[in-house]
């Protein structure tokens, strides 16, 4: 049975976009796909890997696990929206500082996700920061880096 | 991967909820925070004709405090309750088992009323709230009733909910007497779901003696059990750790736990009286 396409009004990275999208598609899909942006990665495909981790709204989520019909109206940002202009955002410029990357492939929902935890908590250390990670996984195990770039970025003034 | 094709509803009032299901019927889901439904539609678990989103609908979300009773909105992030000060200072077990599930990303999106709907056998939610004696209002278009957590959870997945009626508040009372609360539990290590897990709810009265004891293990079978033999140990006894080890070596009493790939039965039963005992001990020494 065809189903009625449905409208997607939001604005990403600053953006405003309005479109009619399927149902069923993925608001990961939805980003790479419909709009190009392929910072956003997909992993594991089912809500483990964080890879495709965007912020919706404000908070961290995996974007396999929403529909692109249920973010209408949100305001969201993924990686590319994280820098300003050429000014890295504090969580890059530390991952670059501390090599908080082996192959790259978890890099951006890493960023995203240690990015809106020092938004929600920026005295977090490195019991919380472990906490924050478990929903992103890194398949280098390149995690001690990972942790003390993001501890480097809470300890940066602002 | 892709879920099979749907149509979808964003519906604005409850009204509107009651007359797609009317429409719909059996076809129609319920979508609240999806992270536990869109997971199951990518895998093609399940191919639901019809997704009513209930997350546009305004009143549905956030915690108070009325009178004796804490009122907790169906879609209530974990996020907030495990963030909100009223549940830590009322409730830290409740926090504490929010603070627990799934990841932070699962948290932000994933819903109190949909855990609670979705009664899957290793989430964490069902066995606290059973040890806080909630219930949940389960509203439709004929009105609303409230089911008792002790009695909503019937089986695996298998809820008290009719198809006609939507979860909306969990209530959970809360007592004159101060009451402790508790959560700890063993997760399996790569999908966070709980292995084994318990849940205490303690009432102490001015010389420290337990008045009222619920004790719940999760993990153990197809709903939350309440573990009776440790609750008749505690009850009317101070609690040294004698009486608390001697209480939690009775949580395995009478349960039927399903042995699984990383898990099997001895492994379960033993981990019960483990997980009792460390929840009882985490209540019993909060201020």
């Amino acid at each position: 049975m065809e189903h009625p396409a449905r409208p997607v009004n939001v604005t990403v990275n600053g953006t405003s976009h309005a479109t009619e999208v399927e149902p069923r598609l993925l608001l990961v899909h939805f980003l790479r796909e419909n709009l190009g942006l392929t910072g956003t990665h997909v992993g594991c495909d089912t809500s483990q890997c964080g890879a495709c981790t965007v912020h919706l709204n404000g908070a961290a989520v995996k974007s396999c696990t929403v529909l692109a019909v249920q973010a209408d109206g949100a305001e969201i940002t993924t990686i590319e929206g994280l820098a300003d202009g050429a000014t890295l955002h504090p969580v890059q410029a530390a991952f670059q500082e501390e090599h908080g990357l082996q192959c790259g492939f978890c890099t951006p929902g890493m960023v995203m996700t240690a990015a809106y935890l020092l938004e929600t908590r920026p005295d977090a250390d490195d019991e919380a920061i472990k906490h924050a990670l478990e929903g992103n996984l890194c398949r280098c195990t390149g995690y001690v880096n990972i942790v003390k770039a993001i501890r480097t970025a809470a300890q940066q003034p602002r | 991967m892709h879920p099979a094709s749907f149509g979808y509803e964003a519906p604005a009032s409850l009204e509107e909820v009651f007359g797609l299901l009317r429409q719909h019927g059996e076809d129609a889901k319920l979508l609240a925070g999806g992270h536990s439904l869109l997971p199951a539609m990518k895998l093609r678990l399940t191919q639901p004709e019809v997704l009513i989103d209930l997350g546009r609908i305004p009143g549905l979300s956030g915690i108070r405090q009325d009178g004796d009773t804490l009122i907790i909105g169906a879609l209530t992030t974990h996020t907030e309750v495990s963030a909100s000060e009223t549940v830590r200072n009322l409730l830290p077990g409740l926090a504490d088992t929010a603070s627990v599930i799934g990841d932070l990303q699962v948290r932000n999106r994933g819903t109190m009323g949909g855990s609670v709907a979705h009664a899957d056998p290793g989430a964490d939610l069902p066995v606290t709230l059973t040890a806080l004696n909630a219930s949940f209002m389960l509203t439709s278009a004929e009105g609303g009733r409230t089911v008792a957590a002790d009695d909503f959870f019937v089986d695996f997945f298998t809820t008290a909910l009719e198809p006609h009626e939507i979860l909306t508040a969990i209530h959970i009372p809360l007592p004159a007497a101060p009451t402790r609360t508790s959560y700890a539990k063993l997760p399996h290590p790569a999908s966070g779901y709980v292995v084994v897990s318990a849940a205490a709810a303690l009432t102490l009265d001015g010389s420290g003696a337990c008045t009222g004891a619920r004790v719940v293990l999760g993990g153990v079978g197809g709903t939350p059990h309440r573990a009776t033999g440790t609750e008749t140990a505690l009850n009317g006894q101070a609690l040294t750790p004698e009486v608390i080890a001697a209480a939690a070596e009775r949580a395995a009493d009478g349960i039927d736990p399903h042995a699984d790939s990383y898990a099997d039965e001895e492994y379960k039963r033993h981990m019960a009286a483990v997980y009792a005992r460390r929840a009882i001990e985490a209540a019993a020494a909060r201020a």
